[in-house]
């Protein structure tokens, strides 16, 4: 009967479908990057200093060079980065999907995290923070153990959250607290007075505090309660992907301490006779190779987007908005916590 | 007549002729002075009417600030509405974070939309070259916003927004969901015993859960339930969330669509020897799906409102946008002209579409179904 | 028989025939599903199991009834959102039934003004989604109302500010417990005393006067034992410190702004629902029982009011639960609901399919037992035709 052969071969066909195994391009990042002909980076919606846009659209900030470098390194040019912003809830599971390859987003690198999210901190800290307290001028509060009784905003899903948790019942204080899932609903909250104190990380304070319509009817108050590394991650498991973005950062904190910058970098290549400077620039000894790159890698980070220290003054420094000293983020010989190994 | 009145009263004395029924002051009397507790209200609303009225022309129209102004803005002190706000961010809040060169794209794009919209509202328009007309409208839509080809600049998915990501969200989550629910409603009234359990199963699964839910699992879930190495971006996640929880609430309207037609129509198709398939589709479903069809736009409206949650996983969609203008530290504290200008635009599309929907149901007559217990 | 079960000639087999192949596509979609998660899970070694619900949460939750600290496990941040969720349910069903119960009768009010008015409230709300009204509430309560060091005072020890609204509340003491267990003990004899009444009237068709009565008994029960507990009238009050106001029991503004969004919201769909339903009973009833002799009230008590209830009852019912799964947006808001708090539970310990398979038997839960007391009062009051 016609009916019941159209029925048989939708059938069979329907069965088919479901059993032709899916198109599966399961290659390691590294790959997947050379052939979108793009670095995917995970950032922040808008963390000034780190990553946010600029009037034209354009990323800046440290993360975003972070990015930056790896896409120089890997695909010649530091311009082939696609940025993806992330709120605070969709950071880990947009890395693990492999919707981004790095994630490159001020995010605090702690055992839990490294342990159980199937991600991995590539160990490199481009940013030593601790977290504070910013509370209105008015208020006169010299301390943050004189918050007893108060509000405190904090940011869902962020290891502020439990360490002021920590801070406030190892002191005695009694806290009330209000949890919101985005930086932009928080800082509208704290300005608009729903609460007396914002709680983050100290750079996210110096960068709310631009937000503000009045930057100087706010005070950061001197207790640092945690240590916040901060640094990018890149999902478990690709160990090659890992090198390279590990060792495109110490590229860079290397290039500061051998004094090279984005403007000196051709000159040194030409005349430099200096061997750690040959090696970074590209006509000494080939340290690319082992990553799978090629020779003039570390000339190219450094070409394309200078080093450490350009990219801290650029986005951070005193000359900035921020106005953050170098503090701890400085070179260990200028008394620091920034230590390349050797890239040889 | 009052003479006939006055000639047929009886002897013990004249009577008044009886009040006038019509008229302005009649209709006064009915309907604001009837009784005592109205003509309360009648006092209190006009007192209000004519204290606040004054107050709230000048504060949002005379002597308010319409061009982009922040001095103009600041030095009202809230006394007057500042619309520089929306003159001055207009073009964020209407289009997200697409590229700012490019923006007449979605313009072009969205009013495209509208105009096909327009035309598909007349019963004398559905024909089948309205399915020709849609199957040109929606592949230009994707090609103007996303773009690639024809010279036009690729715009990845990521950053299309404002108004033309919550219309494409709507027509994607409506126009895949009809044929998912019509399959579902089938299912649920089948014989099969196992084909109406999994049917009833998913639909009262679905109704039962928040979207939220929905689109936390679109987010979250579904990239862990993909083979390896296959990507969707996040767009097609939460376009395919939306429909898989619009298909349960379209099951039902099929379903009450289905159920409304007499049973003489299935036994009629039985006696001319149609199988089961046959009569779904020749005799059944297109009775059904035309009695429903005022359901269909009231779907399309909350469908339409819905697409405002896609705030939460961070797409910025006309409310996203909103808020994502609101960050600006200079413009945020005029937040209630951007709520008042995003509120008329949300009011205009959803007002338009329910006064159609009622429009179209007069229109087709005896032929529809009263849209029901429709979902809010 | 000769033909086998799954014959393709018989209707019967033809049936199996297609439930087999149907239930054969599920479960192969179903373990295609399954092994890739399984595949991905292992591969991004994210944990599975629920074993995670014993460990400590180590985030805090603003305000809820629940007590809970950081250090308490998963579990009971999971509770605590629970709990805040069916907190701000019934606050809003019973504000959004009352308010919608009167624009719904104000619409079908002989005055114009009133109608327009009504008219257009409902108008207005069903047509803007509700996460913008939302938002615009809470954005009036943060920016509009004071700060917490000089807030509004409504009444003597009631405070309005950006904190919430804060009232004192009684010291918890041994009276007050007395009084609640007696509460409804009061009502049990209030409600026998309307039934004797009942039975006497049907009886001797004279109507006992039982209102004073009863009152009495389900007001004086409680205050008996609040005497008897030592009529404690200590009260926790609210008072203005450095900071905000402290003390007292406290609504926070976005407790305030879910609830007054969600009822006003869902008002207006009430409001159509109970228009529709008091239009539903055909007016020839009314006529009737005028022409029975009833008062007016006697009307709308026993004859409309029954019938319009039957009409009411299941669309407002899906109307309850349509707003207890709007209260899940209070996610936007930053108040702390179950939706919220697994939001933050998702973000800490990525076990993302767990936490949501939570958050939906909760929903479901939910939907059940509305479902079934609902089913309940349908079969109690169904019209019984011959």
């Amino acid at each position: 009967m016609e009916h019941s052969r159209n029925a048989a071969s939708m059938l069979v066909l329907a069965l088919g479908l479901v059993t032709i195994p899916a198109t599966a391009s399961a290659g390691k990042t590294l790959d997947g990057v050379k052939q979108r002909g793009q670095v995917v980076c995970g950032v922040n919606t808008s963390a000034p200093g780190f990553s946010s846009t600029d009037s034209q659209g354009r990323w800046r900030g440290m993360d975003v060079d972070l990015c930056r470098a790896v896409a120089a390194a890997v695909l010649h040019d530091a311009n082939k980065v696609r940025y993806v912003p992330l709120n605070s809830q969709q950071r880990f599971a947009a890395l693990q999907s492999g919707e981004v390859d790095i994630l490159s987003r001020n995010t605090t690198w702690s055992l839990t995290r490294d342990a159980s999210l199937g991600i991995v901190f590539t160990g490199t800290i481009n940013y030593f923070d601790g977290q504070g307290f910013m509370v209105p001028k008015k208020l006169n509060i010299s301390s943050a153990k004189k918050l007893n009784g108060a509000t405190v905003c904090v940011q869902s899903g962020t290891t502020s959250e439990k360490n002021v948790t920590e801070f406030f019942a190892a002191n005695n204080v009694k806290y009330k607290s209000v949890v919101f899932d985005t930086a932009e609903a928080i800082q509208a909250a704290f300005f608009a007075g729903r609460c007396q104190a914002y709680t983050t990380d100290m750079s996210d304070l110096a960068g709310a505090r631009t937000h503000a319509s009045n930057p100087a009817d706010y005070v950061v108050l001197p207790e640092v309660i945690s240590k916040e590394p901060l640094g990018p991650a890149v999902r478990r498991g690709d160990d090659e992907w890992f090198q390279i973005v590990r060792w495109a950062f110490y590229a860079t904190v290397e290039a500061e301490e051998l004094g090279l910058t984005s403007a000196n970098a051709d000159k040194q290549r030409a005349e430099s006779k200096d061997p750690a400077v040959q090696r970074m620039l590209g006509t000494g000894e080939d340290t690319g190779k082992l990553l799978g790159l090629d020779k003039d890698w570390t000339y190219r980070i450094v070409k394309q987007v200078g080093n450490y220290g350009e990219s801290f003054e650029a986005n951070m420094g005193p000359k900035t908005p921020m106005g953050l000293p170098r503090g701890v983020n400085n070179l260990w010989s200028k008394g620091g916590l920034l230590y390349a190994p050797p890239l040889r | 007549m009052p003479a006939m009145a006055a000639q047929a009263a009886p002897s013990s004395g004249a009577r008044l002729p009886p009040a006038r029924k019509r008229g302005a002051w009649a209709w006064l009397r009915a309907n604001l002075f009837a009784t005592v507790p109205s003509t309360i209200a009648t006092v209190v609303f006009v007192a209000a009417i004519v204290r606040a009225l004054p107050r709230v022309v000048r504060w949002a129209f005379t002597g308010a600030v319409y061009s982009a102004d922040y001095e103009a803005c600041r030095a009202l002190e809230y006394h007057a509405a500042c619309w520089g706000f929306v003159t001055e961010k207009y073009r964020l809040i209407l289009f997200g974070r697409y590229p700012y060169q490019e923006q007449w794209r979605p313009l072009v794009a969205t009013v495209l939309v509208l105009a096909a919209l327009g035309v598909s509202a007349h019963p004398r328009a559905w024909r089948r070259w309205l399915v020709v007309v849609w199957a040109v409208v929606l592949p230009a839509f994707l090609v103007l916003m996303g773009g690639g080809i024809l010279g036009l600049t690729r715009v990845e998915t990521g950053l299309w927004g404002g108004l033309p990501l919550t219309v494409l969200l709507t027509l994607i989550g409506v126009s895949a969901s009809i044929p998912l629910g019509i399959v579902l409603a089938l299912g649920r009234r089948s014989h099969l015993p196992f084909a109406r359990g999994a049917s009833t199963l998913y639909i009262e699964l679905v109704r039962g859960v928040p979207l939220i839910t929905v689109l936390f699992v679109a987010s979250f879930v579904f990239p862990l339930v993909m083979p390896r190495g296959f990507r969707i971006d996040v767009l097609t996640r939460i376009a395919a969330g939306i429909t898989l929880f619009q298909a349960a609430y379209m099951a039902e309207v099929v379903r009450g669509g289905l159920q409304a037609l007499p049973r003489g129509q299935y036994e009629a198709a039985a006696s001319i020897g149609l199988g089961w398939w046959q009569t779904q589709r020749r005799v059944i479903l297109p009775q059904a799906l035309v009695l429903v069809i005022p359901s269909f736009v009231n779907s399309l409206l909350s469908t339409f409102m819905d697409t405002s949650l896609v705030t939460v996983v961070s797409m910025y969609d006309l409310t996203g946008a909103l808020r994502l203008s609101l960050g600006d530290p200079q413009w945020r504290n005029f937040f209630l002209e951007g709520y008042l200008f995003v509120g008329a635009v949300y009011f205009v599309f959803c007002f338009g579409m329910s006064r159609y929907s009622a429009w179209l149901e007069r229109r087709l007559g005896r032929w529809t179904l009263r849209p029901g217990a429709a979902r809010a | 028989m000769s033909r086998s079960l799954l014959s393709w000639s018989t209707r019967s087999g033809r049936a199996r025939l297609y439930q087999v192949a149907l239930a054969a596509a599920l479960l192969l979609a179903a373990a295609f599903l399954w092994s890739n998660l399984r595949g991905n899970l292992a591969s991004r070694q994210i944990r599975s199991g629920f074993g995670f619900l014993r460990e400590p949460a180590g985030f805090a939750i603003g305000e809820g009834p629940v007590p809970y600290s950081p250090s308490d496990s998963y579990l009971m941040a999971l509770a605590a959102g629970v709990a805040n969720t069916l907190r701000a349910a019934v606050v809003g069903i019973v504000l959004a039934t009352v308010l919608g119960t009167l624009v719904g009768i104000g619409r079908l009010s002989r005055n114009v003004l009133v109608r327009g008015a009504c008219a257009a409230y409902v108008e207005v709300l069903r047509n803007i989604p509700l996460l913008l009204q939302l938002l615009a509430w809470y954005l009036v309560a943060t920016e509009l109302l004071p700060e917490a060091t000089s807030p509004l005072q409504l009444a003597p020890h009631v405070y309005l500010s950006k904190e919430g609204l804060q009232f004192p509340v009684p010291v918890w003491a041994r009276g007050w417990a007395f009084a609640l267990a007696a509460f409804p003990l009061g009502l049990l004899g209030a409600w026998a005393l309307f039934r004797w009444a009942r039975s006497r009237r049907e009886h001797t068709g004279h109507t006992p006067q039982v209102l004073w009565p009863a009152l009495l008994v389900a007001i004086g029960l409680p205050v008996l034992g609040w005497l008897s507990g030592g009529a404690p009238r200590e009260l926790d009050l609210p008072e203005i410190t450095t900071f905000n106001v402290a003390g007292g029991l406290g609504m926070t503004p976005e407790f305030l702004s879910l609830v007054l969004g969600l009822a006003t919201f869902t008002a207006a769909y009430i409001a159509e629902i109970v228009r529709s339903g008091i239009l539903a009973v055909p007016h020839g009833q009314t006529e009737a029982a005028a022409a029975l002799g009833l008062s007016t009230r006697r009307v709308l008590r026993l004859v409309v009011l029954p019938q319009a209830l039957r009409v009411i009852v299941p669309p407002l019912t899906s109307q309850f639960l349509n707003l207890t799964k709007n209260s899940s947006l209070a996610v936007a808001i930053g108040y702390p609901d179950l939706v919220s708090i697994t939001n933050t539970a998702i973000n800490q310990n990525g076990q993302a399919l767990e936490c949501i398979l939570l958050i939906m038997s909760v929903y479901l839960t939910i939907n059940l037992l509305t479902a079934l007391g609902m089913n309940w009062y349908n079969r109690r009051v169904a019209l019984v035709e011959r």
